[in-house]
């Protein structure tokens, strides 16, 4: 080609036959900060760059100028759309890590405020999902009972999106009765939305034809990637942290674990879908449980630690010990022990591991967040490359990627 | 047989002899160290060996103790076998000085963010990475902002007193 002497272009750009798109990073195609410059062939991807970090706040910096107590509401910012499986996460960790006994009826309120926000998660994922094919009916529908979940949220902790819920050792304060009244509505109504969502999806036709078969990955690659939660057991490999390394009493809750085959956009759908499932029946029986505590045990919401959690507001003003503890925690003046833990939940997207270490100090000497869709978005570009690219925004959305976790 | 922690230690010390040490089990996750040179050697030993199968990397981050003289970066690995459901934690310390380590990137793919985010905050060259750049913060940052050495609060203000943190 003729190249006129008054232009100077970049070299390589006549040759170029394909085209350099930036998605990104506000883009309605990308739900939150995430940027990708894409090399597309006409219509299909060739390449892409994913660029992460337009959020970050160094959490884990942060973290080491502060004690245990106050480390909870920045769990909260990780993957927002399940605040308080995070919180708990990090409470867990450090129970485990200071060895603190939980009684079994703040293991179960537990498992009930982390299976609701697994159901608030995997709904706006899967409801996301089905906005980028094209059905916005889904989504403006089940953002109704995400509604029901927060007003529990609401009752029991006070906030809704950033929770920061519950303490180390337990809960700051028992469930009302109208925390339960409203856990009983959610159970009552959401079965039958959940099913007329699934209605809505599972069998539709454009909505199988664009998602089956697209963004797929064999469960090798998936494990080589480090996918865990709910996009690995897509690709067929059941690994749930619940069951492996069970925490707050799961094990004597009876639940599957649903698994997929191929791994692409419809399976991560229908797992999804399935676990929704799983955590009604989990919340049931653990309701279910806790309505079987008689007298005292009733009354329960957390352990006995006083190091680590807050007396009663009354005992402050009247009782030594009480207050005491009371400046001592507040002031974060409690050495931990010396030593290191990595402890893990399952998130809503995947294994969330907590890494601690500690010298003796007030605060940790470093904290590391393993946040799984950091991890697994990086297999981004293997799932979409030679698709079409209405298909990766498509598989974007059905990762489940969450730009506060994916910064930390 | 179910792997134990004793049996992935025998095996270990069997092939690497005195070049793998400093083992314990803290929190019941089998922990050790080996020199920052052989940290591909013994990775790939865990993944490859039939009895042992450490297919997965759940973690790898890097941790800095800046007192400890030539070893002042550490690189942690946390792994995971899923079929026997047992995790161990390897870790290798390199001098901040010199902190070459070889990247893991061709035994798992999950390693290339990672090392890029432990590169971005410790400033770990990771030797045959295949795009070693930062990865959540801005290019043009020239210092490594998790280190010690780098204090978290405007050191120019006296009204905080860091030693109410544990931390003179």
């Amino acid at each position: 080609m003729e190249q006129h002497s008054h232009i100077t272009l970049p070299k390589g750009s006549i040759e170029k036959t394909t085209t350099t798109l930036n998605i990104g990073p506000t883009h309605p195609a990308t739900h939150g900060v995430f940027q990708n410059i894409m090399e597309v062939d006409g219509e299909r991807v060739v390449s892409t760059e994913q660029t992460v970090g337009y959020i970050h706040r160094a959490f884990e910096k942060l973290a080491e100028r502060r004690p245990l107590y106050q480390i909870t509401p920045i769990t909260d910012r990780l993957n927002y759309c399940s605040s308080p499986i995070n919180n708990m996460g990090w409470h867990i960790t450090c129970e485990r890590f200071l060895k603190i006994d939980l009684p079994k009826r703040v293991d179960y309120l537990r498992v009930i405020i982390m299976e609701l926000s697994r159901i608030s998660d995997h709904l706006i994922c899967n409801s996301i999902v089905g906005v980028d094919t094209g059905a916005y009916t889904g989504f403006l529908y089940v953002m109704q009972y995400r509604e029901l979940i927060y007003e529990i949220y609401e009752e029991v902790c006070g906030s809704r999106l950033t929770t920061n819920i519950g303490r180390i050792g337990g809960f700051e304060r028992n469930f009302t009765n109208t925390a339960f009244t409203k856990l009983e509505k959610f159970l009552n109504e959401y079965p039958g939305v959940l099913r007329e969502f699934e209605k809505l999806f599972t069998r539709n036709r454009i909505f199988m034809e664009r998602t089956q078969g697209t963004g797929g990955i064999s469960a090798a690659r998936a494990m080589n990637y480090g996918f865990t939660g709910p996009n690995l057991r897509a690709a067929g490999v059941d690994y749930d942290v619940r069951v492996q390394q069970p925490y707050s009493s799961y094990q004597d809750f009876d639940f599957k674990v649903p698994v997929g085959t191929t791994g692409d956009n419809y399976d991560r759908f229908l797992v999804r879908n399935a676990e929704m499932w799983e955590s009604i029946s989990i919340i049931k029986q653990a309701y279910q449980k806790i309505q079987e505590f008689k007298g005292a045990d009733a009354e329960i919401y957390h352990a006995d630690v006083p190091e680590y959690y807050l007396p009663k507001k009354e005992d402050v003003y009247t009782k030594m010990e009480a207050l005491i503890w009371h400046f001592k925690i507040i002031m974060g003046e409690i050495d931990l022990p010396k030593g290191q833990i990595y402890s893990a939940v399952e998130g809503g997207n995947g294994e969330l591991g907590f890494y601690l270490i500690s010298d003796g100090g007030r605060t940790p000497f470093r904290l590391h967040f393993r946040r799984p869709c950091f991890i697994y978005y990086q297999a981004f570009e293997e799932l979409i490359k030679g698709g079409m690219l209405s298909d990766a925004v498509v598989t974007l959305s059905s990762l489940n990627l969450i730009a506060g976790e994916l910064d930390a | 047989m179910a792997l134990t922690n004793a049996y992935i230690q025998e095996k270990l010390v069997e092939k690497f002899n005195d070049q793998v040490f400093q083992f314990s089990t803290d929190s019941g996750i089998l922990s050790f160290e080996s020199a920052a040179e052989n940290n591909l050697k013994v990775l790939q030993f865990l993944y490859e060996e039939s009895s042992l199968g450490f297919t997965f990397l759940t973690d790898l981050c890097g941790v800095n103790y800046p007192d400890n003289q030539g070893a002042e970066l550490v690189v942690v690995y946390h792994l995971h076998n899923f079929i026997e459901n047992i995790r161990i934690r390897f870790s290798i310390a390199v001098p901040v000085t010199k902190s070459d380590v070889f990247t893991a990137t061709k035994l798992f793919e999950s390693a290339n963010w990672m090392e890029r985010e432990t590169y971005d905050f410790f400033g770990i060259n990771f030797i045959g990475h295949p795009n070693l750049k930062r990865i959540l913060n801005v290019d043009e940052m020239d210092y490594f902002p998790l280190r010690k050495e780098f204090p978290l609060e405007d050191q120019t203000r006296i009204d905080k007193d860091d030693e109410m943190f544990g931390r003179g």
